[in-house]
């Protein structure tokens, strides 16, 4: 098997402190650029979606909310969580920190285009947020930037706005390309002595898959960017057929907005999954170590990641149940999507059974893995309803979708992301945070985001639709929805008001918390042997590691302690005697 | 041991919230009943795998909570297992998919007997179109809109005279008669709904797109516009009333027809008349002009 030599040459070790920490190509330093940008853009976000709340809880009472403000906040919110923090943090933070400690590398193997990855996805960034002091403001046409209203009037941000989220959206294509080729090359060429593909823990089989899966979706809406801007700025048809907006006609012909939906969530679905595939996999190495037990069907639950991948490609539809489209689509991509949720529920199975007998420490990462099941299985099975295509129908555009998608790529993905930042941050610091704000972090961030999003279901069996600025004097809906409206947005301010405690604690910790330990939770898997705490430049010291098993020799039966690490031979192999961790 | 507890109090919160809250479907108005079953088959299968799921978990986490001299079993797999699981699941799935799938099929096949009438979106209100009295739309398309021809109504098109235009985004309907309701976007996206009707579909500017139902139930129901259309799109309402048929031709009666609207513009215009009235062949070509 290939792997990078012991030779620490080839690495570039940086002279300056610069060198070092700005323009550095070490993978550590890239994935904390990445996670610390993706996290203050996400920040932002989240000061969105509680102006929204605002809004929807009390409408009237903030007149800094005009309907066309609401939409741009609908619009930044949605793209910034899923694209500028998910996704960033996910691959460009925890892949470029975790894969090589994991499968036991010196770094990328191309460093040099690992770097330029962080810089056009910080370009990227910027260019989005300039959008925000264009004229007209940013887009408002909704994540989703559906033409043509995108680009028409009666849209905020019709004219400059969309063009900066399109560039932007463009830019952050071309860092991730970067990203995902340099993940997947690293995790396939890269690995060290012993360490196969399928020793390797669930946390790099998620990167990897998603990374792959990212390769092949992100394109679709490079070039739908690329087109909307042609249709906006040019005058190409491509998405605008012969419309009259504003009472007057925009001179194109023939363009078809289907087309853009259907690039879209040929981007949009996947994307879910390069969400969803590095925290199911993250999620699997925090039960199994906080659980003191093996993961339960490795390699099932590394074919349902491949398969979950695969399939993801081929539901894209199920988006666009009552969008016009041919509706006979609708049984092919019905069937898909519920036969998806096979591989998903065997996973959550796996993760179940992983703890049944187990030996479960409560500490705050498996917390936030535990909620996470429990949000993960809430949030999938409400998928079954609106990939069911006629159950769709009346569900489809209402806040049912909002509570759905929230829960499970939203509020899911983030807990796995607190509980992996809680978990891995004593090996990135080398301090440890406090336990009691972060349990008290814990408690209010679970329980109140199901508070949140839990009405939500309720709200859109009623039929109330969703990018809906205020509801006004509507028959149908009751006033007890302003009610729970207003209950909504309170629990979303504690939620938001708890984000303190982490930012608070993660801070403070850096510099005042106690020294950590270097495997502090007592787990296996090969990012927690590292000679140093936190790791140097080229991560292993003289010698690379050499991998002996899986990632999951917890409890093993006659062994002294209840872990194994992945580097220590078996007895028979250790002529030299005990144990080299 | 907190959050044992907490799950478990979770899911029997989800239940009394479930039970308790005033917030659910709207009576149904409409045939697609075969849509609310399929509603309530999912949910029954959901949530017992959401109330057993959970429930195990918050019973583990109790159960194999970590205790001083405590040691985890160690089993890598148990394939028999994981297959039996993987089964049931897939009848789970396919109990929830073929109620879905039946009732998808009834919803993309019009009956033969549907009287058609076609719903017409702009930023941000909606407009409806009657095919008269020869059933006929006639055709229409965005070339044609100007200040006097809302609808885009092809003026060279016979079948459009007797057309009844709407513009007050009131549409009325038969009670008990399967209508398809053909949709067109003069400009962007819109998705007409009505939650009474549990139907919805989206308005596609370049295409016609379409749905059907029945109306079963006399009365007056709101219509939303439920795909994001601009900063009006919260303002894009309208009504439809569902009535019995004396009250529907009647109401229908004194509804413009195209042809009216063109002579009524032509009056007021004066003699010169206008280009779209010049434009027209003589109301006897209509009757030649046969099949389209």
């Amino acid at each position: 098997m290939a792997t990078i030599a012991d030779d620490l040459r080839p690495l570039h070790h940086p002279k300056t402190w610069i060198g070092r920490y700005v323009w550095s190509q070490d993978h550590k330093v890239i994935a904390i650029q990445y996670g610390v940008t993706a996290i203050g853009v996400g920040l932002f976000a989240l000061v969105l979606s509680f102006l929204m709340r605002l809004q929807l809880g009390f409408p009237g009472r903030f007149d800094f909310i005009q309907p066309e403000n609401y939409l741009q906040f609908v619009t930044m919110h949605g793209m910034i969580m899923v694209v500028y923090l998910l996704t960033a943090l996910l691959l460009g933070g925890f892949g470029n920190y975790l894969i090589p400690l994991m499968i036991g590398a010196r770094d990328m193997v191309f460093p040099f285009v690992n770097m330029l990855s962080y810089w056009f996805y910080l370009l990227s960034v910027i260019v989005l947020f300039a959008g925000l002091f264009v004229p007209g403001g940013p887009t408002g046409g909704g994540w989703t930037l559906y033409p043509p209203q995108t680009i028409t009037g009666g849209t905020p941000g019709a004219s400059w706005g969309i063009l900066m989220m399109m560039a932007s959206l463009g830019i952050f294509v071309i860092a991730f390309t970067m990203g995902g080729l340099n993940y997947v090359t690293t995790v396939l060429q890269a690995r060290t002595r012993g360490m196969t593909l399928m020793r390797m823990p669930c946390s790099v089989w998620g990167i990897f898959v998603a990374s792959i899966m990212g390769l092949l979706a992100f394109p679709a809406l490079f070039v739908a960017a690329i087109m909307t801007i042609l249709d906006s700025v040019v005058g190409t048809s491509f998405f605008v057929p012969e419309i009259v907006s504003m009472g007057e006609k925009t001179g194109h012909t023939g363009g078809s907005p289907i087309l853009f939906q259907h690039l879209f969530w040929f981007f949009g679905h996947p994307e879910v999954y390069i969400v969803a595939l590095p925290a199911f996999g993250i999620v699997s190495d925090l039960i199994s170590v906080h659980a003191r037990k093996n993961l339960f069907g490795y390699r099932m639950m590394v074919w349902a990641i491949v398969i979950i991948g695969g399939l993801s490609f081929f539901v894209w539809a199920h988006h666009m149940y009552v969008s016009g489209m041919n509706p006979y689509f609708g049984f092919f991509f019905a069937t898909s999507t519920l036969v998806i949720a096979i591989p998903t529920a065997i996973k959550v199975y796996n993760w179940l059974l992983t703890l049944w007998r187990g030996d479960i420490h409560l500490r705050v990462p498996m917390l936030f893995a535990i909620a996470f099941l429990f949000t993960f299985i809430h949030g999938g099975l409400t998928g079954l309803f609106l990939g069911n295509v006629s159950v769709d129908v009346p569900l489809s555009d209402t806040f049912f979708v909002v509570g759905h998608f929230h829960m499970v790529m939203g509020v899911s993905p983030v807990l796995v992301v607190f509980g992996a930042i809680y978990h891995w941050y004593p090996k990135i610091t080398g301090r440890m945070w406090d336990e009691r704000l972060a349990r008290l972090h814990f408690w209010i961030t679970f329980l109140g985001t199901y508070a949140i999003f839990l009405p939500m279901h309720y709200l859109g069996m009623l039929g109330v639709p969703r990018r809906y600025y205020a509801l006004g004097d509507t028959v149908f809906i009751p006033d007890s929805v302003h009610y729970a409206n207003m209950g909504i947005t309170i629990a979303a301010g504690l939620v938001f008001a708890a984000q303190g405690l982490f930012f608070y604690n993660m801070i403070w910790s850096l510099f005042r918390g106690p020294r950590a330990d270097p495997n502090p939770w007592g787990a296996a898997s090969l990012e927690w042997q590292t000679p140093d705490t936190p790791p140097h430049h080229g991560n292993w010291g003289e010698r690379l590691p050499t991998v002996y098993r899986w990632a999951y020799d917890y409890s093993v039966p006659g062994a002294a302690r209840d872990f194994i690490p992945q580097n220590e031979p078996p007895p028979a192999q250790n002529p030299a005697g005990g144990p080299q961790a | 041991m907190h959050i044992a507890l907490a799950i478990a109090l979770l899911v029997l919160a989800s239940i009394l919230f479930h039970a308790l809250s005033p917030w659910w479907q709207t009576p149904i108005a409409s045939n697609w009943g075969s849509i609310d079953t399929a509603l309530h088959v999912t949910l029954l299968i959901c949530a017992l795998a959401f109330v057993g799921l959970n429930l195990f978990l918050a019973y583990t986490l109790w159960k194999y909570r970590h205790r001083p001299g405590n040691r985890a079993h160690y089993e890598p797999e148990n394939a028999r297992l994981e297959k039996r699981l993987t089964f049931w699941t897939a009848i789970g799935i396919a109990g929830m998919l073929a109620p879905g799938l039946i009732a998808w099929h009834e919803y993309v096949t019009v009956p033969a007997d549907a009287a058609v009438i076609e719903a017409t979106g702009q930023q941000w209100q909606w407009g409806f179109r009657y095919p008269g009295r020869d059933g006929v739309l006639g055709t229409a398309a965005v070339e044609h809109v100007d200040a006097d021809n809302p609808f885009g109504m092809n003026p060279r098109d016979p079948y459009g005279r007797d057309d009844v235009l709407v513009e007050t985004n009131e549409l009325h309907l038969p009670l008990g008669k399967p209508v398809k309701v053909v949709l067109r976007s003069k400009d962007v996206l819109h998705d007409f709904y009505v939650p009474h009707f549990r139907a919805k579909m989206d308005l596609v500017p370049g295409i016609v797109t379409y749905f059907w139902m029945t109306p079963t139930k006399s009365g007056s129901y709101e219509i939303l516009c439920a795909e994001l259309c601009g900063v009006g799109h919260h303002q894009m309402r309208g009504n439809v009333i569902v009535e019995d048929q004396r009250a529907y031709e009647t109401w229908l009666g004194e509804q413009m027809t195209f042809g009216q609207m063109l002579a009524e513009r032509e009056q007021q215009r004066g003699a010169g008349g206008t280009q779209l009235a010049r434009a027209a062949p003589p109301a006897g070509a209509a009757a030649k002009a046969g099949g389209r």
